[in-house]
């Protein structure tokens, strides 16, 4: 696969989609550089497919624009717009070999046969799916349908690949597996490609950018890293892992850049935290990590809790305990505790992040 | 050893148990309603008035008022079938893509409930020479009630076969074209298939197997014409069917050996067009229309 692919930049301009009253995607505006892995990444219902099914034509814009360079694409047809999509269900056609099933796109393109030959050639060996290119799809295994799916759209040597939680039907280990494979295959093919998945292991360890959805509307775009330890709003911060959710009210707010220093009271507990944003006061919401909340001694400040449940995860237990005001807590411990025993519970103060308002 | 096995454990390792005793009621019924009917049929056919075992089989063959229904009739009902299918599959693509699905559905068959002589009345008086169509015709200019003529011909009988065929072709049709998962399709337009490409190379080979049969259940149905070619037809000339000539010799010259031969010709005939389409299928991909495994 060459990486041939002329263009520099995909930009959508307040792209929105509505269904009748519902707003399913609001002004989505993104700029895509040449060679980046963007990962669309939400909840079900969050609007990722349909921002994917609208930048692949198979949905109709109701607003917005896309270019690709300085020609606007929202307005070609699907067929014209020469992007490699790739499916949940894959949706390889039955009746057709593997090998036609790559060479489906080319053919259709009116591509010479010489030619044709050695792109599909070329695609299968990407896909390393040599010694199968004669069979059906059916007498494939799930993995190997996935494969010949991601062949099949980067035949046409697209300048982006669309990719619809392309791993969802496959088990554990190949998952890991055809994350590996598709991280290699964008970087061969050098265009951009939009990864919508709900899983976000997948999208930290895939996309150089992600851009987190809720409710239609963009959360938060960033780096991998951005996310997973500046997560900017509350809703982010609970996809990125932050499992433990403390209502509470401010007490100090400090200044020490790049975050805010705050105190917060929560019940009879004073907790020390950081936040991304300004906080103007009355209740805030913290946000911690199950693997950042460990068992403090006695005499230090911690949330008191009672155990409910325990298990050994190799190497460390993880736990969860009902504090004082009914709150569940998730928390990590080097020692077996028992169920019923008391703990107190705390967090280093650069891991407890603040947000505006009592959270929901 | 084997004789320690109950008698009961070894019937049922062959697929006998309690529940096939249910299906005894439905085997009785098969026997006395279609097989003995059609043996006692078989047998009568070999017993002609003149002796000779083939005695009504060279008759039918030797007579050309005969033999010539066989062509009749398949001159009917194959232009029917192919019409109804050809008509089916687009009605079929633009219904499933419908918010209405069920209720154009419920139009669209509601002729199936009607019965082929509550049709043939509406269509005498419809497509009549004092009918709404052709006076609606002649009053274009299109024609005058002497020159056109759509009753008490092969037209006749040609549209009644349609209007009442249709529905159970469309029904048939519409359960296929369901069936093809609507991924392939837009996988196919991100290729850069147009919707003709996407007929052709996707939809009509995952379609044929379908089709095929839906052809043969339709044909069947055509080709056992019999009310509508007495009423809307010329049944002495043009739309003189094979059943046609069947009833007569039953219950006009009372041979019922001869009209036992020739249900069973028909028969034989139906069985050759169905046993052909079938057989065509093997050309085609047979398995399941979607995407992936389960």
């Amino acid at each position: 696969m060459g990486s041939h692919i002329a263009f520099q930049s995909l930009r959508l301009e307040k792209v929105g989609r509505t269904f009748g009253a519902m707003n399913a995607l609001q002004d989505l505006t993104l700029d895509i550089k040449r060679g980046e892995f963007i990962a669309l990444l939400g909840p079900s219902g969050c609007g990722k497919s349909t921002a994917l099914n609208c930048i692949a034509g198979l949905l109709a814009t109701t607003s917005g624009a896309i270019w690709l360079d300085n020609v606007r694409i929202d307005t070609l047809a699907v067929e014209d717009r020469g992007f490699g999509m790739v499916f949940q269900n894959y949706a390889l056609f039955p009746h057709m070999t593997v090998r036609s099933n790559i060479g489906f796109g080319l053919r259709m393109r009116g591509v010479a046969k010489a030619e044709l030959e050695r792109r599909v050639d070329a695609a299968i060996r990407t896909v390393r799916l040599e010694s199968q290119a004669h069979k059906l799809p059916g007498q494939l295994s799930g993995g190997q349908q996935q494969r010949v799916a991601i062949a099949r759209a980067i035949a046409i040597d697209p300048p982006l690949v669309l990719m619809d939680e392309p791993l969802s039907n496959l088990d554990a280990k190949l998952r890991l597996e055809m994350r590996q494979e598709i991280r290699r295959i964008h970087q061969d093919l050098g265009g951009v490609t939009i990864y919508v998945t709900h899983d976000q292991d997948e999208a930290l360890s895939l996309a150089d950018r992600i851009v987190v959805l809720r409710d239609g509307m963009i959360r938060q775009v960033g780096t991998p890293e951005d996310l997973y330890l500046r997560p900017a709003h509350i809703d982010v911060a609970e996809f990125m892992g932050f499992r433990n959710r403390l209502s509470g009210v401010l007490e100090g707010v400090g200044t020490v850049a790049p975050m805010t220093r705050a105190s917060a009271m929560f019940g009879e507990t004073l907790l020390e935290g950081v936040a991304l944003h300004a906080l103007s006061g009355g209740s805030v919401t913290a946000a911690i990590r199950p693997d950042d909340l460990t068992p403090v001694s006695a005499t230090s400040p911690g949330i008191e809790a009672v155990v409910e449940a325990i298990e050994y995860r190799g190497r460390d237990f993880f736990g969860s305990a009902r504090s004082a005001s009914g709150a569940e807590l998730f928390f990590r411990s080097g020692a077996a505790l028992d169920r019923g025993a008391s703990v107190r519970l705390n967090a280093d103060p650069g891991k407890i992040l603040f947000y505006e308002g009592a959270g929901a | 050893m084997e004789a320690t096995i109950p008698l009961r454990v070894r019937l049922a390792a062959r697929g006998l148990d309690g529940v096939t005793l249910l299906a005894i009621p439905a085997v009785l019924l098969l026997v006395a309603l279609f097989l003995y009917p059609f043996s006692y049929g078989l047998v009568l056919s070999f017993r002609p008035k003149d002796g000779s075992f083939f005695g009504n089989y060279g008759h039918f063959f030797s007579d050309p008022f005969l033999y010539k229904t066989i062509w009749t009739t398949l001159a009917l009902a194959v232009p029917v079938t192919v019409l109804n299918l050809v008509a089916a599959v687009p009605v079929a693509f633009r219904v499933r893509r419908m918010r209405y699905q069920r209720l154009i559905t419920t139009i669209l068959v509601l002729p199936i409930t009607l019965g082929t002589v509550l049709v043939a009345e509406g269509m005498l008086n419809y497509f009549g020479p004092q009918g709404w169509f052709i006076r609606t015709l002649s009053l274009m200019g299109l024609g005058s009630p002497s020159s056109i003529k759509l009753v008490h011909n092969y037209w006749g009988v040609f549209l009644s076969l349609v209007i009442t065929g249709f529905p159970f072709t469309f029904l048939l049709t519409l359960s296929y074209v369901s069936g093809i998962d609507v991924a392939l399709e837009n996988a196919a337009a991100t290729l850069g298939a147009r919707a003709a490409a996407r007929f052709w190379t996707i939809f009509l080979p995952l379609l044929a197997p379908g089709l095929a049969i839906t052809f043969c259940l339709s044909f069947v149905q055509a080709y056992s014409v019999f009310p509508s070619a007495v009423l809307l037809g010329a049944p002495a000339g043009p739309t003189r069917v094979i059943s046609i000539a069947a009833y007569e010799a039953a219950f006009e010259q009372y041979d019922y050996s001869l009209a036992s031969a020739i249900a069973m010709i028909m028969g034989a005939v139906q069985l050759v067009v169905v046993v052909g389409v079938l057989m065509s299928r093997s050309l085609f991909y047979r398995g399941p229309a979607a995407g992936a495994k389960g």
